[in-house]
């Protein structure tokens, strides 16, 4: 019987170094989306937030660290990126897995910055973009979720069908702002 | 140009698919000029319209956009899940 290894999805092209900027895969524990019900909405999500390991977070913003951290996607919409919240019931929030559908790519160095300045239309400069804010936006013409994770780092989140073209792209800006 | 999602803030056009004039669907059910209107019939304005935008590579959700045809000034911007909610 042949036994078979799961691979990440970026597991063979990732990690890559470049000039001043590093990137790599990461791989969480799991990725849920969070769909709060309107009730929850309505009393500031004080019940919701009893069940997540981190406050539901604002628009443009995430809350809590690597291994366990919520980020805002869309209208009503967050996903948790760690562990399955298992404390979740049907009166809090519609809840999906989405752990296979999206990879996340780190993007980190002292360049990170350059780099994504090439191929995103938003200013991520730190004083416009600080650590846990994020965006719903484009890496060229992918959509994607950009969030500040620290001082020079980055986590990129694109649909799993997605990533090599991710890959592609960012290696092309940190060539370019490498060979600068 | 640049329209100021009231989710995300103010984005490039790039992010945004653009779907037209924004039309009250009519209550009828029995096919009539009013119909007739809202299929085929469209004003060509040469100044402010109301149009129906979505944030495709942003947050996703569809907004109401008045914009002058003219000038491409962008005026309010609203959700529109929310518009229609608030009108009942």
């Amino acid at each position: 019987m042949v036994e078979l290894t799961a691979n990440s999805p970026l597991d063979l092209w990732l990690p890559i170094s470049l000039g001043h900027c590093d990137i790599s895969e990461i791989i969480p524990q799991g990725i849920t989306s969070i769909s709060p019900f309107k009730a929850n909405k309505n009393n500031n999500y004080t019940e919701l937030n009893a069940v997540l390991p981190h406050k539901y977070p604002n628009a443009n913003r995430a809350t809590g660290k690597d291994g366990n951290r919520l980020i805002w996607m869309s209208h009503d919409t967050a996903f948790l990126i760690g562990p399955a919240p298992e404390k979740i019931t049907a009166k809090h929030a519609a809840i999906v897995d989405q752990s296979d559908g999206w990879v996340i790519v780190r993007v980190a160095g002292d360049d990170s910055e350059k780099v994504l300045a090439r191929l995103t239309p938003i200013d991520v400069r730190a004083h416009h973009f600080k650590r846990g804010y994020t965006a719903r936006s484009m890496i060229n013409h992918l959509n994607v979720s950009i969030t500040r994770v620290g001082a020079n780092a980055f986590d990129l989140m694109v649909m799993r069908s997605f990533a090599r073209t991710l890959v592609e792209d960012l290696t092309e800006a940190m060539k370019t702002v490498a060979a600068r | 140009m640049r329209i100021n999602c009231p989710l995300c803030g103010e984005r490039d056009l790039r992010e945004f698919y653009f779907k037209g004039t924004k039309l009250a669907c009519p209550d009828s059910e029995e096919w009539g000029a009013d119909w007739d209107d809202y299929l085929h019939n469209r004003d060509n304005p040469a100044g402010v319209s109301q149009e129906l935008w979505q944030h495709v590579a942003g947050c996703g959700v569809w907004l109401i956009v008045m914009r002058d045809t003219v000038s491409h000034v962008i005026g309010r911007v609203a959700v529109a899940k929310d518009e229609v909610r608030d009108a009942g």
